[in-house]
């Protein structure tokens, strides 16, 4: 998956939502089901998401089954751009 | 003095036809819901407990998510007699174990005799169940008597007296669930007609909300108090809120929704995160009362809510507040309903050192408390001392309270429910000061996280981080801090290692952060990884959370990290 999508969402996860800038964060680790992004910051993520990428995605898609990881998210954004 | 069932009878025999519930879930039309069809779904589950042998007088846990099934298995144990009682689902961040172990605690304390759930999830029920305990019946919610004509000559509920429990309310974690507050049918309309008049309740009155039932702003103020007194209740699913905030206030708009209550931390994710676009057409006239209620209210909170919506019609009044617990049914106060919140200004100082409301000074720094109104009719409230002696006007006490409407006890806790109370007055574990008839909560006696207005006991957390191998047993603590961004509490965990490897530390702590969310579902702002001796022990060799918590500021303060 292009680091061009990863690379920001990985930088904006870790300084903005965990709070921990040198923590590594694999692009298939489990983000949502983790409880390493709580419920309050999916929104935030997904205003990031639209701002960056200009992609929209939906409260309804908010949720682990739709994306889990980076990787995962990487996709459904390259996907909704092309 | 009637029960919930006599007047669940009325309105449907009054008005069987009018909307009591629009329930709303994201990507589904708005699904109104009438007396009449709310009684007789209600009245298939009572038929369905009967059926079961469940008797009048005995506890059913409901395991059920926002929807028609909670609706219906929640009033239909009311119809049938029984004492409902609502688990919080299972989330994704709690690992499965810890939810057994969850369940099966509050199964030992509460002795329940039936659970209802879901067909996808009666194993994980099950799982927490062993032989011989209080519990004779799952009932799955898909094998539930169809909905029926009530047939009140024979319903248990319509024999029940008003002293008799009505519902049990829990707080959550494993301490919480082991501690229910039983009410009574008295208490709990005692309540709702003392708070009816502090909010000038009118015909027109809709409400509107998204919290979730097992809470009790949730339960009290935005459940019952609509469906039994007799007001159309907007209800949004929790889980649908925090992802699409905007939806409350496109709810507020489509219903001319009048009434809600919020903790406050809601005020700035509303205020953050909704964008424009989602707000076209958006009208919040109708809006006249939004309480801030379930944890510490501030001044900011309002401030950026109203200048984020005055534009969509929003006003300065609608700006309300309210101090309540289970404890008391919901309400101690409501403040903002006959005129404008109070702002006490008052010296930040005197306030945190001297626990003494002050006048501001000149040149020195302030804190805007925003009062929490007068108590409500039907309740009286004191701020005492440590011997239960009243402090003087201004100073900082414990608040305590008597009225009507208290708890009958906590569920088969007679320890707890003894330990409340001094000379009849039930001590609140909450710090206040009261000024010219209004009452100011300041902060907490006893160690309590209030996270998004939820009740954290920071004893389950410290409880799961011993586990981690590397950490000390007894040498954790969990505090809260204020985050005036969020507007609600961080969790912040400090623990004791051996280990003086940067690497090892990061995770261990990395450990901590994961065994505590998915054993509490709470998440952890900051885990600090300190050597040993590093700990606050008092004199009895307890943790003292409230100096390590000073010693955590002080330290993060020198190093530059702004908490």
């Amino acid at each position: 998956m292009s680091d061009d999508i990863i690379a920001p969402l990985e930088d904006y996860i870790k300084t903005q939502i965990i709070k921990q800038p040198k923590r590594a964060l694999k692009p298939d680790e489990s983000l949502i089901s983790s409880g390493l992004i709580d419920s309050f910051n999916l929104v935030d993520l997904a205003l990031f998401v639209e701002d960056t990428f200009g992609v929209r995605i939906d409260d309804s898609e908010l949720n682990a089954q739709t994306f889990d990881t980076l990787d995962q998210l990487a996709a459904l954004i390259q996907a909704r751009r092309s | 003095m009637p029960t919930f069932s006599d007047l669940l009878k009325d309105h449907c025999e009054q008005k069987p036809d009018v909307v009591a519930v629009y329930l709303l879930h994201s990507g589904q039309p708005d699904f109104p819901l009438s007396y009449r069809q709310l009684i007789q779904g209600s009245a298939g589950y009572a038929r369905t407990y009967a059926g079961q042998g469940i008797r009048p007088g005995e506890v059913i846990v409901l395991i059920l998510q926002h929807g028609v099934d909670l609706l219906y298995a929640y009033f239909g144990a009311v119809l049938h007699g029984a004492i409902p009682a609502i688990m919080p689902f299972l989330t994704e961040k709690l690992l499965p174990e810890r939810y057994r172990a969850d369940l099966a605690s509050l199964v030992s304390v509460t002795q329940p005799s039936a659970i209802v759930t879901y067909p996808d999830f009666e194993p994980e029920v099950r799982a927490a169940l062993k032989p011989g305990d209080s519990v004779r019946s799952v009932i799955i919610s898909n094998q539930v008597e169809t909905p029926c004509e009530p047939d009140f000559l024979v319903l248990g509920g319509l024999k029940r007296k008003p002293e008799d429990i009505a519902l049990l309310q829990h707080s959550s974690g494993t301490t919480g669930l082991q501690k229910g507050v039983a009410l009574s049918h008295q208490a709990v309309f005692n309540q709702l007609e003392s708070y009816r008049l502090a909010l000038h309740m009118r015909e027109d009155d809709i409400f509107v909300s998204w919290l979730p039932l097992y809470h009790d702003m949730g339960l009290i103020a935005c459940y019952l108090m609509p469906i039994l007194l007799g007001y159309p209740l907007v209800l949004i699913s929790p889980f649908d809120w925090v992802r699409a905030p905007y939806r409350l206030l496109q709810a507020v708009s489509r219903y001319k929704g009048t009434l809600s209550w919020l903790p406050n931390f809601a005020y700035n994710f509303c205020a953050q995160k909704i964008r424009d676009r989602d707000l076209e057409g958006v009208n919040l006239s109708s809006w006249r009362a939004i309480s801030n209620c379930s944890e510490p209210m501030r001044w900011e909170s309002h401030q950026a809510f109203y200048e984020r919506f005055r534009t969509f019609g929003l006003r300065y009044e609608t700006l309300t507040t309210c101090y309540a617990m289970a404890e008391n049914v919901f309400a101690v106060t409501q403040g903002g309903v006959d005129g404008r919140v109070v702002v006490d200004e008052v010296d930040r100082d005197s306030l945190q050192i001297d626990r003494l409301a002050r006048p501001p000074v000149s040149g020195k720094a302030t804190i805007k408390m925003l009062s929490a109104g007068r108590p409500i009719r039907n309740v009286a409230v004191r701020a005492v001392d440590g011997h239960g002696k009243d402090v003087p006007e201004r100073h900082i006490g414990e608040i305590a309270l008597k009225s009507d409407c208290m708890l009958t006890e906590y569920y088969h806790r007679p320890d707890s429910t003894k330990k409340a109370f001094l000379d009849g007055w039930y001590l609140t574990g909450d710090f206040g000061y009261l000024a010219e008839g209004e009452v100011y909560v300041t902060g907490r006696k006893k160690d309590l996280i209030i996270v998004g207005g939820k009740n954290i006991y920071p004893q389950d957390l410290e409880q799961l981080a011993m586990d981690v191998p590397g950490v000390h047993p007894g040498r954790v603590v969990a505090f809260g801090v204020f985050n005036e961004t969020t507007g609600t509490e961080d969790v912040v965990m400090v623990a004791e290692v051996d280990e003086e490897e940067a690497d090892e530390r990061q995770r261990i702590a990395d450990q901590i952060r994961h065994v505590v969310t998915r054993g509490s579902a709470v998440t952890l702002r900051y885990v600090h990884i300190v050597g040993k001796h590093w700990l606050v022990k008092t004199s009895s060799g307890k943790t003292a959370r409230s100096a390590n918590r000073e010693k955590f500021l002080a330290e993060m303060q020198k190093t530059g990290q702004v908490f």
